[in-house]
């Protein structure tokens, strides 16, 4: 089965990028691919470049380097990430530990000063807690805290909120925003939520079945978008202001990864279809210097 | 005119015990505190909130799934008989239940036409043959084709599934539908497709929803009217797009400012300090002056009655008028 059907993507230093599309479209995959999580059973090709050095292939001591150090990842469910049975404080020493070589007092005070970072209250007591003494919220902010330890470039952020409740989410992002603002260090925002990427990213790229259909910056995709999917989602949003319109739904389904059409995989549900879209999967094509789409009739 | 679905001073308590046993104390833990509301037929109420505000526990009350400490529910006039009794059985036929995962919902082990079949057996309404045409002129009332008849919901996507627990829950002609969180689990391309089905059917048969979602917009966008729940009490019930637009609430504001959207650039977002608080804590005076950043001193003290504003719409926050 294949998953991933040749992503190409660059994230410039301090830019932020958010990746969109719906559940199976490999949107988390593409980063476990790159820092080399998928374990031994998966295939990867292509090229993973971090400042011109290729990470495919890359032996594992090496890439445990990288991972943290260079590019951090934080995920959906915070409390399953966490260890329940070690102290928050005693987590952070690890990352601090591994990363930046900080033992003793070093480590606690450096591991209260992330805490203080994102704005945990109290941070001295909270470094003796459990994770299950926090709340979902809580335990997210310790996962920031905890990629923040090895100072990364760049922060993978896969679904950050999604688990969390409106008003809690509204503080996460922020705090992402915030620390991106005073740090420099570049973002990853992947999501399913259209508004959530909008709000935080520069630049979208959407993904569907295994392939980016569209790549531009955030302000495109909402005006201008040129990607039959991608205008798609939009009419399938209703909106909270303005007069109620009937919502027009993407007819079908998402298809299977082993059962892709032959052509462009979003063509069975596309109501701008003709014959050569089953054909060949489209290539990517600019339409400006920063928009690429993948679709012969865009 | 009586509305099909009356709720007066709705409330469940709970005794928990806080701390590890057995050295925790006893606690009480007010889940629902005084819900009031009216559903007409074929009209839509949203139901609002964050996790642990009550909105599912409120949603089992009116089905009688859970019994009520305090309040009354009424369904046509008739007062919701004890669960389980006779009469409580042949009222549920008027009443079905919608949750948020349809696998969940669904037997892995029966095929889709049988689990559709399935209430007509159990109420004893009709020969086989009846059963099994109305079944199928209802697979093609919710958009599936007859030969979905002898699939499992393991075949069939998670769209299809949500279609076909809508078709269980319609077999026996409901007059009310209670939906929990009917489109969260789906995807975003899929939820229109089920929200815009939701619609043809009220349309058409006249049906009426206990919407509960904590997707606005979605909300937004099938209801006829919305009430916000914080931590067991309704907070703000009002026209929906009147109470998104111009909330009355500081709680229904936050809200409303938290989701994140494309025009946030125009925006000011209000950050609430903090998260929910546990039930079993419940802030003194109003609920949410600890997070509210209008609290005076008499919302440390006094808790808010939900009354009606100059517009219709209901309240509960003492300084409603100041800060809408």
């Amino acid at each position: 089965m294949r998953a991933l059907h040749g992503i190409d993507l660059e994230v410039r230093r301090g830019e932020a990028l958010g990746l969109v599309g719906e559940s199976g479209c490999g949107k988390s995959v593409t980063w476990l691919a790159a820092l080399g999580l998928l374990g031994s059973r998966a295939r990867v090709g292509g090229a993973v470049r971090l400042e011109g050095r290729d990470l495919v292939g890359t032996p594992v001591a090496e890439l445990e380097r990288v991972r943290g150090r260079h590019i951090a990842m934080i995920f959906q469910d915070p409390s399953s990430s966490l260890n329940p049975v070690h102290r928050i404080g005693r987590q952070l020493g690890e990352a601090l530990k591994l990363h930046r070589g900080l033992d003793g007092g070093a480590a606690e005070a450096e591991a209260r000063r992330l805490l203080d970072r994102v704005h945990i209250a109290d941070a001295q007591r909270r470094l003796g807690d459990y994770p299950h003494e926090l709340s979902g919220g809580m335990n997210q902010r310790v996962m920031i805290a905890m990629a923040l330890a090895g100072q990364p470039d760049l922060l993978v952020a896969d679904e950050p909120t999604t688990a969390l409740d409106a008003t809690v989410q509204a503080q996460i992002l922020e705090l992402l925003g915030e620390i991106r603002r005073d740090s420099g260090m570049a973002l990853v925002l992947i999501s399913h939520d259209l508004g959530v990427v909008a709000e935080n990213t520069d630049r979208v790229c959407v993904m569907y079945a295994g392939r980016i259909v569209e790549d531009a910056p955030i302000d495109t995709v909402f005006e201008a978008p040129a990607h039959p999917y991608t205008k798609g989602l939009l009419a399938a949003l209703p909106e909270l202001d303005g007069a109620r319109r009937v919502l027009t739904p993407i007819a079908g389904v998402v298809p299977e990864p082993w059962n892709l059409p032959k052509g462009c995989s979003f063509a069975p549900r596309c109501d701008r279809r003709v014959d050569a879209c089953e054909a060949a999967p489209p290539l990517p094509t600019l339409r400006e210097a920063d928009h690429r789409v993948a679709c012969i009739r865009a | 005119m009586t509305a099909l679905l009356e709720v007066s001073n709705l409330s469940r308590v709970y005794e928990v015990r806080r701390g590890a046993w057995p050295f925790g104390r006893q606690a009480t833990l007010h889940a629902v505190d005084g819900v009031s509301f009216e559903l007409p037929a074929g009209r839509t109420l949203g139901l609002v909130g964050e996790s642990g505000c009550g909105k599912t526990t409120t949603a089992k009350l009116v089905l009688g799934l859970v019994p009520v400490t305090g309040g009354e529910v009424r369904i046509g006039g008739e007062s919701l008989p004890a669960a389980g009794t006779p009469s409580w059985r042949a009222l549920r036929r008027r009443m079905q239940m919608v949750y948020q995962d349809p696998l969940g919902a669904l037997d892995r082990r029966l095929s889709v036409g049988r689990q559709v079949m399935e209430p007509l057996a159990i109420h004893d309404i009709g020969k086989p043959a009846e059963r099994l045409d109305k079944a199928l002129a209802m697979l093609d009332a919710v958009g599936l084709a007859q030969h979905h008849f002898d699939r499992f919901p393991h075949e069939l996507s998670g769209g299809q599934r949500q279609r076909i627990v809508l078709a269980r829950a319609l077999m026996l002609d409901p007059q009310l539908l209670v939906c929990d969180e009917p489109i969260s689990a789906l995807d975003v391309s899929i939820q229109a497709q089920v929200v815009n089905l939701l619609l043809a059917l009220q349309q058409k048969l006249g049906l009426a929803y206990l919407f509960i979602s904590h997707d606005l917009r979605m909300v937004r966008q099938v209801s006829h009217e919305v009430a916000v729940m914080y931590l067991g009490r309704i907070v703000e019930q009002g026209d929906p797009d009147r109470l998104f637009a111009t909330p009355a609430h500081p709680y229904t504001q936050a809200l409303v400012s938290a989701i994140p959207t494309h025009a946030r650039a125009k925006r000011q977002r209000v950050v609430l300090p903090g998260e929910p608080p546990n039930p079993v804590d419940r802030p003194a005076g109003c609920a949410f002056h600890p997070r509210c950043r209008h609290a005076t001193t008499r919302c440390r003290v006094e808790a808010p009655a939900l009354r009606i504003l100059a517009d219709g719409r209901r309240a509960a926050c003492h300084n409603a008028e100041q800060i809408a």
